[in-house]
């Protein structure tokens, strides 16, 4: 469950990016939060992922306060979450089967579980006969799918995607979608940043949206006003 | 630490040192610089220490008595002169002795001319003790305790080759410690810099590893190994060709200048190397932790 209090996130020039935003997401949901550029979309998802922290308010993740959380304790909670980028994000140096890995080897997981994982993940995405191609080597969605992988190999409770299709075409963009529902369909809470009306109506899913920086909407699946 | 951490750091190091192989390889050669320079003063402040210990033991001060004084008295002032803390060793040198000692040098060869004097000491009454200093530094101070001390006649000492020593020694620690300071401060900087560019290159994967969960000790150790692995390097090519450059240079001067063998001894690179290898070592792994940790914390506050 996320809990998100009262929020407020002034940046240091005096820009309010949150005013107080008050949102409850719960275990295994899978949320839009849409927006238009400047409505604070970026900036609750870095507050989420504590690369910033709020002005004022409280964020509960899996009854985890962000606020008094102590630094030591960060990586271990952002093991807690994958994020998705909208530009993928991968290492250009390394192959599909690396990048993936690299999130395991990063946190010290033993190349035993790293060689029985990450074939796994790649088979949940579909890429097994691509794991020996280079980032370049691969279409859009190809690379998108790896990153939404190397999101997942962790097990994370949250899955957090800003714009994972915003650099694809409409075919690629409902196949990740598809797999972001699938990912969701295992349990995983699922949040997408995104600007798409088009696959926010066409996935039919809870929709948080922001207008400069305040909650203007938010409606639940089928397009309903969300009560929690 | 997982031996496939330790393994990932590793690799990671080498693949930074790879990716960035100019700036890794003048940094190397600039640290093998510092530190063969570094081993360069080491080898000549060991020796002059070495030679000045060794003066130590052969420079000392001669104390003659009042010819009044019996031998029980020239004795009791010897040992309190000998229980003092500056002295090392204290040699007693009776008339007898010194006559002794005076023929064997000055009637080599033609010792009838010394028999001649029969049973007659010329040197009776020469009775000396020599005093040999644990520091050859406070001879003046020993000399002064010296002049009050009553039933002493007089006092030989040299006052240049004491003074020259010291000051000498001094000198050359003082050199030593400028020189090797500026060296490693401009070694710190270069590795800070070859870090910095690393990092630079590394940014977006560093950035990646935080999302992620990793540790700034994980994030941080494959920089930290980087500098470790050039400093290792930059002790390595010097210490190596120090080792020959040492070993040949005192060959030579022994060979070439024969005539010093008597006064100038040098210490064996046998007996100096360890000590060189183990502090150039340190010095080379300590620019290239302390250059990189701290270069490695500045860049990436994670």
């Amino acid at each position: 469950m996320i809990e998100i209090t009262n929020l407020n996130k002034t940046y240091k020039a005096g820009n309010r990016a949150l005013k107080n935003i008050n949102i409850t997401i719960r275990d295994g949901e899978f949320v839009f939060i849409m927006g238009r550029s400047g409505s604070g979309k970026s900036t609750l998802l870095k507050l989420l992922l504590k690369e910033t922290e709020p002005t004022s308010g409280r964020i509960v993740v899996n009854d985890m306060d962000l606020g008094k959380m102590p630094r030591r304790y960060v990586p271990k909670y952002r093991r807690r979450l994958g994020v998705v980028f909208q530009d993928f994000r991968l290492l250009k140096d390394k192959t599909v089967y690396e990048n993936v890995a690299f999130a395991q080897r990063v946190i010290g997981v033993p190349t035993r579980v790293i060689r029985e994982s990450v074939p796994e993940m790649l088979r949940l995405v579909g890429l097994s006969s691509k794991y020996k191609s280079l980032p370049r080597q691969l279409s859009g969605g190809e690379q998108q799918r790896v990153a939404i992988a190397r999101a997942l190999i962790n097990s994370p409770e949250v899955l957090l995607a800003d714009e994972p299709t915003g650099n694809l075409d409409a075919q690629n963009s409902m196949e990740i979608m598809r797999l972001l529902e699938e990912i969701n369909d295992r349990g995983t809470t699922v949040i997408v940043v995104t600007h798409s009306q088009e696959i926010v109506e066409r996935m039919g899913k809870r929709v948080i949206t922001l207008d400069k920086g305040i909650l203007a909407g938010d409606a639940g699946e089928g397009g309903g006003v969300y009560e929690d | 630490m997982r031996i496939s951490t330790f393994w990932y750091c590793l690799k990671e190091g080498m693949k930074n040192i790879g990716r960035n192989i100019w700036f890794s390889l003048a940094s190397t050669a600039i640290i093998s610089a510092c530190i063969f320079l570094f081993c360069m003063l080491f080898a000549l402040a060991a020796n002059v220490q070495y030679m000045v210990k060794r003066a130590e033991t052969t420079v000392g001060i001669t104390v003659f008595f009042d010819e009044g004084l019996s031998e029980a008295e020239i004795l009791a002032l010897g040992d309190t002169i000998g229980a003092r803390e500056e002295v090392k060793e204290t040699r007693y040198i009776s008339a007898e002795e010194a006559w002794e000692n005076f023929q064997k040098e000055y009637f080599k060869g033609v010792e009838d001319l010394a028999a001649g004097f029969a049973d007659d000491n010329p040197l009776a009454g020469s009775a000396s003790y020599e005093i040999f200093l644990k520091d050859i530094s406070h001879q003046g101070d020993m000399v002064a305790y010296l002049e009050t001390v009553p039933g002493i006649r007089k006092i030989n000492y040299s006052n240049d080759t004491a003074s020259g020593l010291s000051s000498f020694n001094r000198m050359i620690g003082l050199i030593s410690a400028a020189v090797i300071g500026i060296l490693l401060a401009v070694a710190v900087f270069l590795i800070s810099n070859t870090i910095s560019t690393a990092a630079a290159f590394r940014k977006d994967e560093n950035k990646i590893m935080r999302l992620i969960g990793a540790t700034n000790f994980m994030i941080r150790a494959p920089f930290v190994v980087e500098g470790i692995i050039i400093g290792c390097a930059g002790a390595l090519i010097p210490l190596v060709s120090s080792y020959f450059l040492y070993r040949n240079m005192v060959a030579y001067l022994m060979e070439k200048f024969n005539i010093l063998s008597n006064i100038v001894e040098f210490i064996s690179i046998e007996t100096i190397f360890p000590y060189m290898a183990a502090v150039a070592a340190a010095l080379g792994i300590g620019i290239g932790f302390v250059g990189s940790f701290f270069t490695i914390r500045k860049h990436l506050r994670v």
